[in-house]
């Protein structure tokens, strides 16, 4: 009867012997088993991380559309996509007048105002209502509110303070406001997202 | 705690060995998993099936904080949060069919690792302890079970929460209070779905504790083997690892390849259609019954149709289910037969094969069926032999049966050489 206590000869083929550069046969076995069990547990691990991702009722909400025609010169409004305020503003004559003076090559993030709008549609600034720094919502879109040394807007959290195009001027605030993705499906209706 | 040629953990670094000094988790692992635990060298298949469980658990838990992460215990939402989970959530229905097979194949694994010892004779002495904390397992795993059944909140869920919940008002005068306390409410409603959320989460980890319980009792005498007969000498064993290792690790690849094939190609096989309904508290379905592995139990339940002396059936049904479980609690004790091994017990191993496994598969068939002939009768007959198996044929067998010669030790058995001296 074959059994476990038939000694293993120091010569036998399979187990000990060592072949080209001192490789066993077994060697390959080894190998072959714990990199097919990792590809496996990669395999396993990916879809129980990415169930983190979201899910596809979150995707489905992704963009808005927003009536603007409400909206008078030098007033702005704030907005909720994807669970973010967001703000779309008018901008007055003189507040696009001091955007575009301004020299952008001493900027933090050198941006025009025209990089920031769309051609024709200067007067609308849409940007996220989430500060750039920590993730606070600027003060500037309501009526009333503080709008910082730049006239735009203003963070309470951390004092980061923004132009009439929404850049970055003054405060720890790395980049200017985030501009979503948006569209005029007429002059008074933006689809945003 | 170990046999004296126990292999030795010997740190291999320096940081091993700085770890070794102060909290020697390693060594830890090494002697109950790794080389510093002889295992008997004649295990069987049937001894493949704890590491398994165990797995499973893990398989379970893992899946079952992911399901937690979507799901929402809210009787107007749950059914919609679970069709979330299916629908929205990526990999959602993987992750929920992966939950909800891997409770099937805990049970599967638990049921052959419950027989192997019933078989093997593994409750009895010196692993009493080993086997009670495995019925308390056991009974922790079906609450769980149960409870997480419920939470989907269709159908089946909810009339299953009903029917059970029922069982504690057969209790005599407290029953009624009893049922009200357990369900917050007079019928399952959003206070039994929150608080068997909360108890379905923590019971996982509660079995987790008594299984490391369980285990440690195990590593006192050691693993059972299918002669039954101790471990004698080194010879007798190998060391857990690499050998059963390498053997369960192998086991689990099979395992789990019968595992991903329900959960791809046939995931709701187990399930009941009638869940995918939401709970409705007006309509009960035609055809209630619990998961599979219920079914046993559930039969005994329903086999009680009449009143006896002055106790009614309804608590008749409900005492004998629990019983059915309780009983085990006695094993160690009912069968009194000094050889373990149901290999060396000839009229034992009859009893066992003709009539304890068909007794419960029938009843698992009659559990599974309608209340209706002959299923009914089926029932009735195989629960009075269950009981009689453990209360009557057990105790007799082990006074007037004659078992075969042992051989003197598990090598003797292996290489059908005897032992050499003085080893």
């Amino acid at each position: 009867m074959a059994s476990v206590d038939t000694t293993v000869e120091p010569n036998d083929p399979v187990t000990s012997e060592p072949g080209i550069g001192g490789v066993r046969r077994r060697d390959f076995i080894n190998i072959a088993a714990v990199s097919f069990a990792g590809v496996g547990v990669v395999a396993t691990v990916f879809p129980l991380v990415n169930q983190m991702n979201p899910s596809a009722d979150v995707l489905a909400l992704s963009s808005i559309e927003v009536d603007i025609s409400a909206i008078e010169p030098g007033q702005a409004i704030k907005s909720s996509w994807r669970k973010q305020p967001i703000f779309i503003r008018n901008l007055t004559a003189p507040e696009i007048e001091a955007a575009n003076q301004v020299d952008i090559s001493g900027l933090r993030d050198p941006e025009t105002l025209a990089d920031r709008t769309q051609v024709g549609k200067e007067n609308w600034l849409i940007t996220l209502g989430v500060c750039t720094h920590l993730g606070c919502v600027p003060l500037g879109a309501a009526q009333g509110e503080v709008k910082g040394e730049y006239g735009g807007y203003f963070c309470p959290c951390h004092g980061s303070h923004y132009d009439t195009a929404g850049r970055t001027r003054k405060g720890p605030a790395p980049t200017n406001l985030e501009v979503p993705e948006y569209s005029f499906l007429t002059d008074t209706v933006v689809k945003i997202g | 705690m170990s046999f004296p040629w126990a292999q030795q953990y010997k740190p291999t670094t320096e940081f091993g060995q700085w770890m070794d000094d102060r909290l020697p988790v390693g060594r830890m692992i090494y002697n109950s998993l790794g080389a510093g635990y002889p295992t008997p060298r004649n295990l069987n298949y049937m001894w493949n099936f704890g590491s398994l469980a165990g797995v499973f658990l893990v398989v379970q838990i893992v899946t079952g904080i992911i399901l937690a992460m979507h799901y929402a215990a809210n009787a107007e939402i749950a059914f919609d949060s679970v069709e979330h989970i299916m629908r929205d959530v990526n990999s959602g229905w993987m992750i929920r069919y992966a939950h909800a097979n891997g409770a099937s194949f805990f049970f599967i694994a638990i049921y052959l690792h419950i027989g192997r010892g019933l078989y093997y004779g593994s409750y009895k002495a010196p692993r009493e302890m080993i086997w009670l904390l495995g019925v308390v397992i056991y009974l922790l795993a079906m609450a769980t079970a149960f409870m997480g059944y419920v939470l989907p909140w269709g159908q089946m869920s909810f009339w299953g929460a009903k029917v059970i919940t029922g069982l504690f008002e057969a209790i005599p005068l407290v029953g009624k209070p009893i049922q009200e306390l357990l369900l917050g409410g007079f019928a399952p409603d959003n206070a039994a779905l929150n608080r068997f959320f909360s108890l379905h989460y923590l019971l996982p980890f509660v079995i987790a504790g008594v299984i490391i319980m369980h285990i440690w009792a195990l590593h006192i005498p050691g693993s059972n083997n299918p002669t039954g007969v101790s471990v004698k000498g080194k010879q007798d064993t190998v060391p857990f690892h690499p050998f059963y290792t390498a053997k369960d690790g192998w086991f689990l690849g099979l395992a789990l390849i019968f595992f991903t094939g329900m959960m791809f190609f046939m995931p709701n096989a187990l399930g009941h259609a009638d869940n995918y309904i939401p709970a409705n508290p007006l309509s009960t379905p035609a055809h209630i019954v619990p998961e599979w592995y219920f079914w046993p139990w559930y039969a005994i339940l329903r086999a009680f149709t009449f009143d006896f002396l002055f106790v009614p059936a309804k608590l008749l049904g409900v005492l004998a289910m629990f019983s059915a479980i309780l009983v085990w609690f006695f094993l160690p004790w009912l069968d009194k037969s000094p050889v373990r091994s149901g290999d060396y017990r000839p009229r034992f191993k009859k009893f066992f094969w003709f009539g304890l496994i068909p007794c419960i598969v029938i009843l698992g068939i009659c559990g599974g069926a309608p209340a209706e002939e002959p299923y009914v009768m089926l029932s009735q007959l195989a629960s009075a032999y269950y009981f009689a198996h453990f209360l009557i044929i057990l105790p007799l067998l082990s006074r007037i049966e004659k078992p075969k010669p042992l051989p003197n030790s598990i090598t003797e058995a292996v290489t059908g050489k005897p032992l050499p001296q003085a080893s």
